[in-house]
């Protein structure tokens, strides 16, 4: 069983060594890519064969899985620890490069192949990765468990089932606009065709990154037990940087493909995206960072990655240094064109994107410096510096979306609008005065520019003559997306209210208006654990909500403990009953939330992606598609 | 070339540099100062005894939670407790709130909050790792190697 993972997978090697090879077997890309895809789906699935079959012989399984755990958990137990995620990384990157080779006839054939090394290359670096420093399928002969150690309980989730294949679709999807925009700094070409190429791409991965990113902070408010849903913790911010560049690599692609203008700013941002997505795995996976996400620490593997990193980073960087000056000649345009306003949003994203990276590395650098003291940077600093420069950001988003290349006629847009501003301005303010008990300045700021911001994106959509193109659409909706987002955090941040209180059955507490009554608790028995699940009432104003049943549950294979929060959920407002522990014979330490609009974040999360993937759909990509299949044809002719 | 004879495109291009110089230093400075703010020191068990560590001031402090220190309070979430760097020096903590589900006795632990003049920690914040195969660095310095080999750190006495 194992011998056969681990051939498939020293085979998969040669293929790939060979692919590195291939600007002189231009050709061979696409086919030794489907080699290694199919490759890694079959080692993949021989590990999910040894989960599902409970091969504990296998090390992996032995210390993540256990006979009792259900078997869905028992698929997403292959990504719960580094090495089989690790495997879900290389496979998923497989999967980007077959794609890459199927879907991107438009390429000019020595791009493309140049593409292809490139990928293969990386393909190449994780693969050495996985087998030499975390192979899964490493066995524990002779020696072996009867029964295996168990998944983490808290792994045992629906939301982690889902979210590290979309982060990593996402992570390893940044890979391909790094492939192209490598692919052309050698080929001393950058054009507009470039952008067009790597756009849909972009879209696709930052897409996935997004619903990966939004999966995480569900999964932390419902899971953890502590009600937060972002806490700006080492890993979160891995995730978040590749995600603020890739943003702003959205943009910037845009401009580069309408306009021809910021080239070589569009290919920095590039490898920048890519490259932060490489940081965050060795963050993550070497355990430099004291996080609530690190995986068990091993140095050997964080040096592995840190040599990858500064090899791809370093080797990147070098090549755009020598080769990124290629195509001067900045385009002349307004400061009110669009133009300008996607080189705002550029420079504003990647600030943020430097802050949150000199908060994230600043421990590190610390310890080095003043040799050995270790500090940890806390949620104020990355507040105190964030949430200013996003603000600035979403002041131009409001009417950005609707400017125009070369130049825009703000004043008349701003002259036309007027009363509009006004009348949300006074609404906003009215409904936060009647709803919230207290009014937050900057919480109300941001709460009426999300409502501006979504009032225009709706006026724009009814005042269209025609059906716009499809990446007109995506960037509508995505900018709907986020102002969803922004409307949710600035209601939950200034209007939640918590409590963490004593509780004896039969005791009530009130929080914002919702009365909780604690009725009692009871042992239940689930699948791999037991269970203590208290009972509470929910009413407000003498009507009945719901009824809440949190729980303790004790994993006895793993020896854990861990809490199972209850919720009753709408679209403006979460009840929250988490149990902490008992404190008395009869007495809980019950932390009781209700947070209005928490949704909303993960709701317009969603959107973002959505209005991403709605570009895919763009003719414009395809038609180039069509348009170029027979180049292919000529570049073998002659 | 001196200012007032650039060409006007070339002196607009300039204050443009300028600006952007400026708006960049200005960043950086307030940068620097929020995360000065906003650093939390780690100091071990024994350093705050000797009293290396500042009072009222947000630091974290790690160790052991010793067998038997936990005591609760019968009227609302207060928790006493004893945290070790198994050396010897111990510092007595007060944290008002939920603790996490693998806070416990012979469990390694990191809180943050500020040290009273009585020598008293008063935690707003205590973690412990939700993997219990993994080790914080900063534990892993304070505790003595036998209380976590094979990455092992919940330690029976």
């Amino acid at each position: 069983m194992l011998a056969l993972g681990l051939s498939l997978g020293l085979s998969i090697l040669p293929a790939v060594g060979v692919k590195t090879k291939d600007l002189t077997l231009i050709r061979s890309g696409g086919s030794l890519s489907l080699g290694v895809f199919v490759f890694l789906i079959i080692s993949f699935l021989c590990l999910l064969y040894a989960f599902v079959g409970d091969d504990f012989t296998v090390k992996y399984v032995a210390d993540n899985s256990n006979t009792a755990l259900p078997i869905p958990y028992k698929v997403s137990a292959i990504w719960g620890a580094h090495e089989g995620s690790f495997l879900l990384w290389t496979m998923i990157m497989g999967g980007w490069t077959f794609a890459v080779a199927s879907f991107s006839r438009s390429l000019t054939i020595d791009i493309k192949a140049r593409v292809m090394a490139v990928m293969g290359g990386l393909n190449t670096g994780f693969l050495c990765f996985l087998l030499f420093a975390s192979n899964p399928f490493e066995r524990n002969l002779p020696f072996h468990p009867q029964d295996g150690a168990d998944l983490n309980p808290l792994l045992q989730d629906f939301g982690l089932i889902v979210h590290p294949p979309m982060l990593y679709m996402g992570y390893v999807g940044f890979a391909v606009p790094f492939a192209m925009a490598i692919a052309t700094l050698t080929a001393g070409r950058i054009d507009a065709a470039w952008a067009r190429w790597s756009r849909p791409w972009t879209n696709a991965a930052w897409a996935f990154l997004t619903i990966g990113i939004a999966l995480g902070s569900w999964w932390a408010y419902y899971e953890l037990g502590w009600g937060g849903w972002w806490f700006w913790d080492a890993v979160e911010n891995a995730s978040f940087m590749p995600w603020l560049v890739g943003t702003a690599l959205v943009h910037s692609l845009a401009a580069t493909e309408k306009r021809g203008v910021f080239k070589s700013w569009t290919v920095l941002l590039a490898i920048s995206a890519f490259s932060l997505s490489l940081l965050g795995a060795f963050l993550v996976r070497s355990g430099v960072l004291t996080s609530v996400h690190a995986f068990a620490v091993d140095p050997a593997r964080g040096v592995f990655i840190l040599a990858f990193l500064i090899l791809v980073v370093g080797g990147s960087l070098l090549l755009y240094a020598y080769r990124g000056g290629l195509s001067p000649g900045l385009a002349s345009f307004s400061w009110k064109s669009r133009e300008a306003f996607i080189l705002s949003n550029n420079l504003l994203l990647v600030v943020a994107t430097s802050v949150i990276l000199i908060g994230t590395l600043y421990p590190l650098v610390y310890e080095v410096i003043t040799d050995g003291s270790k500090i940890s940077v806390g949620p104020p600093y990355f507040n105190a510096v964030f949430v200013p420069i996003m603000s600035v950001l979403f002041m131009i988003m409001v009417f950005s979306p609707f400017s125009r290349w070369g130049d825009t006629e703000l004043e008349l847009l701003f002259r036309k609008n007027r009363s509009k501003i006004l009348l949300v301005i006074f609404f906003v303010s009215m409904a936060t005065v009647f709803f919230g008990q207290d009014v937050f300045y900057y919480g109300l700021g941001l709460e009426i520019l999300a409502v501006m911001i979504i009032v225009f994106l709706i006026k724009k959509v009814l005042e269209l003559k025609q059906v716009p193109s499809a990446s007109y659409l995506g960037m509508l909706l995505s900018h709907f997306g986020v102002a969803v987002v922004i409307l949710g955090v600035a209601v939950t941040v200034y209007y939640s209210e918590g409590k963490d209180v004593r509780m004896d059955p039969g005791e009530k507490i009130v929080v914002s208006g919702y009365e909780f009554k604690f009725l009692g608790v009871e042992k239940v028995r689930g699948p791999n654990y037991l269970s203590d699940q208290a009972e509470f009432m929910v009413s407000r104003d003498a009507k009945v909500i719901a009824t809440l049943r949190p729980e303790k549950r004790f994993y006895p294979v793993a020896q854990d403990v861990m809490t199972e929060a209850a919720m009753h959920v709408s679209l403006f407002r979460d009840l929250y009953i988490a149990l902490g522990e008992p404190v008395g014979e009869s007495a809980w330490a019950v932390r009781v939330h209700v947070k209005p609009f928490v949704r909303w974040i993960w709701f317009g999360g969603l959107l973002i992606a959505l209005g991403a993937f709605v570009t895919l759909f763009d003719g414009r990509y395809r038609a180039a598609r069509y348009k170029t299949v027979q180049v292919p044809a000529l570049g073998v002719s002659p | 070339m001196k200012f007032g004879t650039m060409k006007p495109h070339r002196r607009e291009r300039l204050l443009l540099i300028l600006f952007v110089l400026a708006a960049a230093g200005s960043s950086i400075a307030f940068v620097l100062m929020a995360l000065n703010d906003n650093i939390n020191l780690f100091y071990s068990p024994q350093q705050i005894l000797s009293g290396e560590a500042p009072t009222n001031r947000v630091i974290r402090a790690g160790g052991m939670v010793l067998e038997g220190s936990v005591i609760r309070s019968s009227k609302d979430l207060e928790v006493r407790f004893l945290i070790s760097d198994m050396k010897g020096s111990s510092v007595p903590i007060v944290y008002r709130g939920i603790l996490p589900d693998l806070f416990r006795e012979g469990q390694g632990i990191i809180s943050k909050g500020k040290l009273e003049e009585t020598g008293t920690f008063i935690a707003t914040e205590v973690l412990a790792k939700h993997d219990e195969n993994y080790m914080p660095p900063e534990l892993a310095e304070v505790l003595p190697k036998t209380h976590r080999k094979n990455g092992e750190w919940k330690v029976k006495e």
